[in-house]
């Protein structure tokens, strides 16, 4: 009998001696903190401590750590642990939590060793775990024992940078995430899943062999409801379980239900289905002949966008200097820690749905169609989300365990596994770009035609909204009077594109991006001037015919000058060797909310009679820090202490509607909906009194206060509403918006926010390797709600970014999992400088504007510029991998041959300002 | 779990010798590529786990040469105390995975996993690496690259068990480098790697080991280029691509196409060469 030692206590395992240590640990030990993220070894999610050794808790059968002390972040040595804790909170170096116990117990075994560890010391120690949140600056700084960054709020919570309200049992290992939730014994769900990218199947018998194997299936025969879901309705497309024909690698067709026991042990190979597989396209270029996937939409085609002004094709014919190219991007995967993961009960005639989640509402209302039951019969409860980052939008567990739940009267989980996640999930749209931009000779940018081909997949997701954002978008945050840009969404056999930061925006900043890069050389100006020249300022129209107020971008620019000539400076001054260094510029320009579409939050907020401070919080985090922010902006709406605030929800049957965390829109409407909350409620308790506006209000010991002139009345608490309240406020905020007429014209957004980025980058010219050493990124927020939460959001946007720049590529049917899709680790990443812009935004709650999509979109268009200073390589397709940056290199060698080639041993020499390329 | 699922976590080697007369458990260790192998959460079929024998650890030092046993993990290496050959060996072990998958993962795995992108496996050919089998039909040696026998397979008769891996000692002179190409840091297969071992006497090359990896079915020595080098100061422009060619077959896969593979190998040659020249000098 295997026998563990756990905080000094022997423990007796009673699991067979082959299973995975994290598995005894999470089941039969119930130490949750032990997170599953790949079962691989290759996310290190489950590092725990053995023996005082990092290991991979996945990879360890536990028979080998018989007799062996094994620590995980619930039972580790109490001081180190609380010290890690509080230096986690203090640097926000924890968002979605789910990497953050295993990057702690991985900083443990470092620092008991070694207690002021060097930067390159912590990145070793740390290289084996991976965040797709933070970028890891923080968590080094956290873990290398730097000065905290975190402040108390002191008198107001806007604009301090507080510690996370929801932080704690994100670095104490308590957090609930997906697979965290529900009873022990719940039956475990999984689905049968297409292995071809397109195949008509039929079942056997399957009364049969659910009968032989002890478990309940389910199909698409079983859906008591309508068995279409889509985030935009009148495109829902896709079934919960397909019907006679899945169109994609990995599409669900059944479900098998069981104990977990008989579940774990089945072989699923033998499950009665045969397959005939049909002709499959998986590019947006194969995709527009291949085989026509849903009836109403011929030649592939989901969507067209498009955006119009002015005459650009005879401003081009006439421009001075013109530059034109064509760019592919490729399918990118979300690669959040956790994959997804969720639970399922009956209570009375509700069905309860516990799972990860960005946008509760809308999983409410698809599960509860698709289940044929009325909203008010299912709730959505979100767990913690482990990352999400746009996938987590669309539905994944959610009706799969609804309809087990339902048809079973039990309690049903089901978690994805790595592979499964990765087949299942939606990715960032692959896009064939090509565009001209012409400027006049002084570099001023007259027109622009863009031209997308963006591949959506079997679904339309969210296909339509990258359709629509691209056209707005194209044009960068610049001025181009005459402008047409157009995008399709294309469907093929590949995953389902949806959303992913950005919406296509990143995509298309690439190819914009690159031809400033272009133009500023022809023109003979600064590549950051020429781009100040052309960036939008005040009462600047759009391409959309939209006119702008609270432009930032000459400020973002402007506070990236010095920084931007120290580079040049730097890169001129590396020595001559096998190594060359560039420097790249790029902006970014995003509208925050739904495009051209209402997207209303609500929030609710109440004193309860017994003098407790409640805000109903609707807005998802998924590490991004709503819970924080939102209760920032409510806190000071109202004016009183945020320490008083406690938060409710996300929970459809407690929250109200608060909208999907996406398109960058929580800070900016919810934030909106949370102020104008906060101002009724203070508005309602001044009423009561008869003091001025200027009044301070206190809540202590349940006691409300209100003070004027040094007088303090005591606010009497009343009898609860319907909602438990003696005082409260219910605000809803819908950004004014207009639709977009065919031309593109209207006022897609409310709001947008604005940045550009630096990157300094070396590039090996003999391996075509590169290395980001330094991002600096200038961003304008309106106002910094909490600095360190949007520093944190910029250093992980950036990490995404330089993923998408030089590595990330997913491939259908070879690259589902995280050893062959790779995303930066912690030895990736450069140091980062972020400034935070504070250009207050009319419509923002306090001038504040979104951030979270926005600082992905300039890093990959930097990078790559950079690359291209550096070395005059001309990339054609992202990511940038080290044999299509060496292609390039050769190309450019071509067709410049004064610079020798570096084959063989020999350096490269030639005149410095080649590498600027033609 | 099957009913004839079996796990055996024998202490003795005999026994684990006569499981495998008796049957054809998987052999674990590690278990680092086990497991990646299978979403299942029990290690499926019948195992035997070689984790228990307390002989097949360790590193020693003898007049013979150094002997390495079976599940000596890639920590142990790294802290092993062994001569400036086994540099290389050492660079090797820190490039697996991270520090989970050093803790864990053994030498002999690495081996008998047989992957084209092994870590372990150019670095042990340039130090003469000789692999001891074991079964109850009794013990043999053989070459690491007789052992080798292409992606995913090896010499292993069903009954045998890898117990020890030897470094003769004339290979256990001069000092070893080495060097992986990922396209990230930590937790990465190579594009392609490259291990060299240098005799020099009085600044003359006396011998040379060079070989790559990733570039071919299994990694392989490079014999043109070894003699390339010899008699003569250590000149890593002597390796020229002409002179890797006939041993490498590269493929395109996910990481990269098989062009830029042929094309790097050779500069991550002399830039492992340069690497040991630099040592010297310092």
């Amino acid at each position: 009998m295997t026998q563990i030692i756990i905080g000094g206590k022997t423990q007796t395992i009673q699991s067979s001696p082959g299973r995975r240590l994290s598995e005894v640990l999470r089941n039969e030990l119930g130490l949750k903190s032990v997170k599953v993220g790949c079962d691989a070894g290759d996310c290190g999610a489950c590092t725990v401590l053995m023996d005082g050794a990092q290991v991979c808790a996945c990879l360890v059968p536990v028979a080998q750590a018989d007799g062996a002390a094994i620590e995980t972040l619930e039972t580790a040595e109490p001081t180190l642990s609380a010290r890690l804790q509080a230096a986690f909170l203090d640097h926000g170096a924890a968002q979605c939590g789910i990497c953050t116990p295993g990057i702690m117990m991985a900083a443990m075994e470092l620092l008991r060793a070694n207690p002021k560890p060097s930067r390159p010391e912590v990145e070793t120690a740390l290289g084996g775990v991976l965040c797709r949140c933070t970028g890891y600056a923080k968590i080094v700084d956290a873990v290398a024992g730097l000065a905290p960054r975190a402040a108390r709020a002191n008198g107001h919570a806007v604009g301090v940078p507080l510690r996370r309200l929801d932080g704690q049992p994100k670095v104490d290992g308590t957090e609930k995430f997906g697979a965290d939730v529900g009873p022990e014994d719940a039956l475990m769900v999984r689905a049968i899943r297409s292995p071809h990218f397109h195949a008509a199947f039929t079942f056997g018998n399957l009364d049969q062999w659910a009968s032989i194997s002890h478990v309940k299936v389910l199909t698409s025969d079983d859906i008591p409801g309508v068995n279409r879901f889509g985030v935009i309705p009148p495109l829902a497309d896709q079934p919960a379980l397909a019907e006679g024909v899945a169109r994609y690698l990995g599409e669900a067709v059944a479900l098998v239900i069981g104990p977990a026991e008989v579940i774990e042990a089945l072989d699923l190979a033998t499950f009665p289905i045969t397959w005939t597989t049909l002709d499959h396209a998986v590019t947006e270029a194969d995709g527009v002949a291949g085989p026509q996937l849903h009836d109403t939409r011929p030649g592939n085609l989901l969507i067209k966008g498009r955006v119009a002004a002015g005459t650009p094709d005879a401003e081009l014919a006439k421009a001075a200097h013109v530059a034109e190219a064509s760019f592919q991007t490729s399918y990118v995967e979300h690669a959040y820690i956790e994959p997804e993961a969720g639970v399922a009960w009956m209570e009375g005639d509700t069905l309860v749905i516990h799972a990860c989640t960005q946008a509760p509402v809308m999983d409410r209302d698809d599960t509860a169609t698709i289940l044929g039951l009325p909203k008010e019969r299912v709730r959505i409860v979100p767990t913690a989300a482990g990352g999400g980052f746009g996938a987590k939008l669309d539905l994944s567990v959610q009706p799969l365990i609804g309809l087990a739940a339902l048809v079973t009267g039990h309690p049903c989980r089901m978690v994805f596994s790595r592979n499964e996640s990765m087949r299942a999930s939606t990715k960032r749209h692959p896009g064939t770009m090509t565009a001209r931009i012409g400027s006049d000779a002084t570099g001023k940018v007259t027109a622009m035609v863009f031209d997308g081909d963006f591949n959506t997949g079997a679904y339309a997701s969210w296909g339509p909204t990258v359709a629509t954002r691209v056209p707005v978008h194209a044009s960068g945050p610049y001025r181009v009077p005459h402008y047409r840009a157009e995008a399709r969404a294309i469907h093929s056999n590949g995953p389902t594109a949806g959303a992913f930061r950005g919406f296509g925006v990143p995509q298309a900043a690439i190819m914009q991006e690159l031809l400033y890069d272009d133009l500023a050389t022809q023109c003979g100006v600064d590549r950051l001037a020429f781009r100040r020249q052309n960036a939008f300022v005040d009462g600047d129209k759009t391409a959309s015919g939209q006119v702008l107020s609270a432009v930032g971008m000459l400020e973002c620019l402007d506070a990236l000058k010095p920084h931007w000539e120290r580079a040049l400076e730097d890169a001129a001054l590396h020595p001559e060797g096998s190594t060359v260094r560039g420097v790249g510029i790029a902006s970014c320009w995003y509208g925050c909310g739904n495009t051209a579409l209402p997207n209303p939050s609500t929030i609710r907020i109440g004193i309860t009679p017994d003098g407790r401070l409640r805000l109903h919080q609707g807005a998802t985090d998924i590490g991004q820090g709503a819970n924080t922010v939102i209760a920032q902006i409510a806190a000071d709406a109202l004016g009183l202490s945020i320490t008083a605030v406690e938060l409710i929800g996300p929970d459809t049957g407690l929250t109200p509607d608060c909208g999907k965390t996406s398109a960058s829109r929580q800070t900016f409407i919810t934030g909106r909906a949370a102020e104008a909350a906060g101002h009724a409620l203070r508005a309602e308790i001044l009423r009561l009194t008869n003091l001025s506006e200027a009044a301070v209000l206190k809540l202590e010991n349940g006691v409300l206060t209100a003070t004027e002139n040094g007088q303090t009345q005591t606010i009497e608490l009343g009898a609860a509403n319907a909602y438990g309240y003696a005082l409260m406020a219910e605000e809803t905020y819908d950004p004014p918006t207009t639709a977009l007429d065919e031309d593109g014209q209207g006022t897609p957004y409310a709001q947008y926010g604005f940045g550009a980025q630096i990157a300094e980058v070396e590039v090996d010219l003999a391996l075509g390797t590169t290395r980001v050493l330094k991002m600096t990124a200038a961003h304008d927020v309106g106002r910094a709600i909490n600095p360190l939460l949007a520093e944190g959001q910029i250093e992980g946007g950036i990490a995404q970014g330089l993923g998408l720049a030089l590595m990330e590529e997913f491939l259908p049917g070879r690259t589902e999992n995280l050893h062959d899709y790779l995303i930066p680790t912690v030895g990736d990443m450069p140091e980062i400088t972020s400034i935070l812009i504070e250009k207050p935004d009319p419509e923002g709650p306090m001038g504040a504007k979104g951030l979270g999509e926005h600082v992905l979109i300039p890093t990959a268009p930097a990078i790559l510029n950079a690359i291209r200073h550096a070395t005059g390589a001309r990339l054609t397709k992202a990511p940038a991998l080290p044999h299509r940056v060496l292609a390039a290199i050769d190309e450019a060698r071509k067709a410049r041959p004064d610079q020798r080639s570096v084959e063989d041993g020999a350096t490269i020499t030639g005149p410095r300002d080649s590498r600027h390329g033609p | 779990m099957t009913q004839d699922d079996t796990y055996h976590r024998p202490k003795i080697l005999g026994d684990a010798l006569a499981l495998l007369a008796e049957g054809t458990p998987r052999i674990a260790a590690g278990c680092t590529d086990l497991f990646p192998a299978t979403e299942r959460k029990v290690l499926p079929g019948a195992i035997l786990d070689i984790s228990g024998i307390r002989q097949l650890r360790g590193v020693s030092q003898h007049k013979g040469g150094v002997t390495i046993g079976a599940t000596t993990t890639w920590a142990d290496i790294i802290s092993a105390p062994l001569p400036p050959a086994f540099d290389g060996l050492k660079q090797a072990a820190r490039e697996v995975g991270a520090r989970q998958i050093q803790a864990r993962g053994t030498i002999a795995g690495n081996l008998c996993n047989a992957s084209p992108a092994a870590d372990g496996v150019p670095v042990l050919l340039t130090l003469d690496a000789e692999v001891e089998l074991q079964s109850l039909r009794g013990a043999r040696r053989l070459a690491l690259s007789d052992f080798l026998r292409g992606p995913r397979a090896t010499a292993r008769a069903a009954d045998e068990l890898v117990t020890n891996i030897h470094i003769p000692s004339e290979a256990t002179e001069g000092s070893g480098s080495f060097l992986k190409l990922g396209a990230r840091s930590y937790l990465v297969i190579s594009i392609a790697m490259t291990a060299a071992r240098v005799v020099e006497k009085n600044g003359i090359v006396q011998s040379a080991a060079l070989a790559i990896g990733a570039c071919s079915p299994v990694a392989t020595r490079l014999p043109e280029a070894e003699a390339a080098l010899v008699d003569a100061p250590l000149e890593p422009a002597r390796i020229t691509p002409a002179l890797l060619a006939p041993h490498l077959a590269p493929i395109d896969d996910a990481r990269a196409d098989a062009a830029y593979r042929a094309k790097v190998a050779a500069e991550l040659m002399r830039r492992s060469l340069a690497a040991l020249r630099q040592r010297q000098a310092a």
